[in-house]
């Protein structure tokens, strides 16, 4: 057994310590809840911080491990949100237990995210750097938009659908019947939703998005797909398919966003497309960022610590967002530059040199 | 006539974009930097305009003329409020970029646009704490309209000013990078950063100065954008901020002829589309027409193809 240890390389025991720390967190927390630790802004805290999670490891393996820019990721956060709403409120009925609900939704959320993930990547990936940006930020906006527009209604026949682009029709235009479910209204979203999010749930789709993304990352697509972000001519001349292994990576990371956005949806009871915008894919960015691109153990502990954060600084009311973007400035200072880094390096020896960034 | 007048409001609002778009773009040009806290200098500009000109009006002009200043008076206070503007937004791009950016001009392209963010950030809760969260009717700086073919046409003044004051800048930042020595030093600086400190350019000072200019002109299209929708709060700036940005890729960023050619369309196609297509989805059109437009021409309208070395 320690032999084994030994012999493990460096990158798999850093898995098997993420893997741990999750779990570990989880055991925490809910020795935590029942010992009535926690207040209730503290529960509310944990589902909304397992999603940004799914979403920071899932950005992580776009902008880390890809090595493209993704301004755009809270377009598939949005589908996938709204999507696991539409099922979750049509089959209020039909299936009465939560929990396979709450399954179906993100089941159904994740795979319509990677079909929308599918639709942008065509295009988006033939596109280089802050071109490729752009596009993504046009994709999440026109997502957004379109959300915004979207009618959805159930009753006895099946679903309805309608495109608000006239600004004249709403719910009522649907049609729906008498025992209907308007679920989601335009521009004001979907409201009266069943709340039927955990956080257990939220802690299995956080290991579940841990094992896809380290899976794929020390998998032979993974080192394809790093092996094109650190030179992608060189990756075509040894014969790796860019544009599959470029596709895969950015479907895999939309699906994973589309699965957080259902946890996330469906632990409001009230949500719009407004919510899902560009200061989200940015948020998002910033806890990538700040944990080390392609780090996927600092990803998780940026989240954390950066939801709860501004949570945190809540008594200094007005001051909290200038203090959180005074903090964050000076950690960016902080750990790039490379004076203050020597530095570091010094005081921590074993610190290894500049990671790739960007 | 209903066509014509849909159009010069795009141009106009076109003409803000490329004003904000020409501050992208000659950041970008010569750092090598998405400067996302850009839009939030306009709104700093915009609140400083308008600070300045209710102190001007209520204290100064009526102290001085009483009840009714003439004209004269009150557009000179006006144009020496927007000077102001552009001063105090200029002196603020210089601090930025040399307390947030200069630090970082090793690292890579992710951690300065983080702390680009970062500053956005800052700025918006520093405006909340300074001016308040609610917003604020700006005054525009010229009222009136032109009437023409009847009245089947107006122009509101404002427009015509935007779309001259466009111009007027385009030309005079065209003169200013081929002709002054400070331009030439930044066109070397973005064509190559190593060789132009080697024949003697002082970088660091090339690189302020492009962020005051900038920054400047961000004041001006503040002061144009508030005219134009005279509602006034801390968020202002960023979604101009981020259609101006698109507008700088789809001209090709980096390329201030493009930045120009790029807010223009980019104006134009939103107005005509908020008229004739769908107000909703006016902005969905638009990206949609840049996405078609980058996948068409993959480095922007008129940007340069760099073609790869191995």
């Amino acid at each position: 057994m320690k032999s084994y240890f030994k012999n493990m390389k460096r990158a798999t025991k850093v898995d098997y310590a993420t893997y741990a720390g999750v779990i570990l967190a989880f055991v925490v927390v809910m020795a935590c809840k029942s010992l009535g630790l926690l207040n209730r802004q503290m529960t509310g805290m944990l589902v909304p911080i397992c999603a940004y999670i799914c979403m920071a490891l899932s950005l992580n393996l776009t902008v880390g491990i890809l090595g493209e820019l993704s301004l755009g990721h809270a377009g598939f956060m949005s589908v996938g949100a709204f999507s696991g709403i539409i099922v979750s409120m049509s089959l209020s009925q039909t299936v009465p237990n939560e929990l396979v609900r709450l399954v179906l939704a993100l089941v159904v959320g994740t795979l319509i995210a990677a079909v929308v993930g599918l639709i942008v990547g065509v295009p988006v990936l033939r596109l280089r750097g802050d071109y490729l940006a752009i596009v993504t930020l046009a994709f999440g906006e026109i997502i957004k938009d379109i959300i915004n527009c979207l009618l959805v209604g159930w009753d006895e026949r099946g679903l309805h659908f309608a495109f608000n682009f006239d600004g004249n029709q709403n719910i009522q235009s649907l049609g729906l019947s008498e025992n209907g479910i308007e679920i989601i209204k335009g521009a004001q979203g979907a409201s009266g939703n069943d709340r039927i999010a955990t956080f257990t749930v939220g802690f299995v789709l956080v290991m579940i998005t841990l094992i896809v993304v380290l899976n794929l990352v020390r998998s032979r697509t993974g080192r394809a797909v790093m092996a094109i972000r650190d030179n992608r001519i060189a990756a075509e001349s040894v014969g790796i398919n860019v544009t599959k292994y470029k596709l895969i990576a950015f479907v895999t990371s939309a699906a994973l966003a589309g699965a957080a956005g259902a946890l996330f949806g469906l632990n409001y009871a009230s949500v719009n497309a407004a919510q899902f915008d560009f200061n989200t894919s940015i948020l998002v960015l910033v806890y990538v960022v700040l944990g080390g691109l392609g780090n996927m153990w600092g990803s998780i502990i940026a989240t954390v610590v950066l939801y709860v954060l501004p949570e945190a600084l809540r008594e200094y009311a007005d001051l909290r967002m200038l203090l959180y973007a005074i903090i964050l400035i000076l950690v960016m200072l902080a750990t790039h530059n490379p004076r203050l880094r020597d530095l570091a390096g010094r005081i921590i020896p074993r610190r290894r040199g500049a990671e790739a960034d960007g | 006539m209903e066509f014509l007048s849909y159009l010069i409001t795009g141009i106009s609002l076109g003409s803000i974009y490329a004003i904000i778009a020409l501050g992208y773009t000659m950041v970008y040009g010569i750092a090598k930097m998405l400067n996302f806290a850009h839009g939030d200098v306009i709104m700093v500009g915009s609140y400083v305009v308008f600070y300045a000109t209710n102190f001007a009006r209520t204290s100064l002009l009526t102290r001085l003329f009483g009840e009714a200043p003439p004209a004269l008076a009150s557009g000179l206070a006006t144009l020496v409020c927007v000077i102001l503007a552009m001063v105090v937004c200029g002196v603020l791009g210089i601090i930025i970029e040399a307390l947030a950016y200069k630090p970082l001009r090793q690292a890579g392209s992710l951690a300065v646009l983080i702390t680009a963010i970062g500053v956005s950030y800052f700025l918006q809760n520093a405006a909340q704490l300074l001016f308040g969260a609610n917003p604020v009717n700006f005054t525009p700086v010229v009222s009136d309209q032109l009437t023409l073919f009847d009245g089947q046409l107006r122009i509101s003044y404002v427009a015509l000013l935007t779309i001259v004051a466009c111009v007027v800048i385009m030309v005079a930042l065209t003169v200013f990078t081929s002709q002054s020595k400070m331009g030439k030093a930044m066109r070397a600086c973005s064509e190559d950063r190593g060789a132009a400190q080697l024949m003697g350019i002082n970088v660091n000072s090339t690189i302020s100065m492009t962020f005051a200019i900038g920054s400047a002109l961000a004041a001006i299209a503040g002061v144009l954008l508030c005219s134009y929708s005279p509602v006034l709060q801390p968020t202002t700036g960023s979604m101009p901020g981020i259609k101006a940005f698109t507008a700088a890729v789809f001209g090709g960023i980096g390329s201030i002829p493009g930045a120009f050619l790029g807010g223009i369309l980019l104006g134009i196609i939103e107005a005509l589309a908020q008229a004739y297509i769908s107000t909703q989805l006016s902005n969905t059109i638009l990206f949609a027409v840049l996405i078609i437009v980058l996948l068409v021409k993959p480095s922007g309208l008129l940007g340069k193809y760099v073609p790869e070395k191995v």
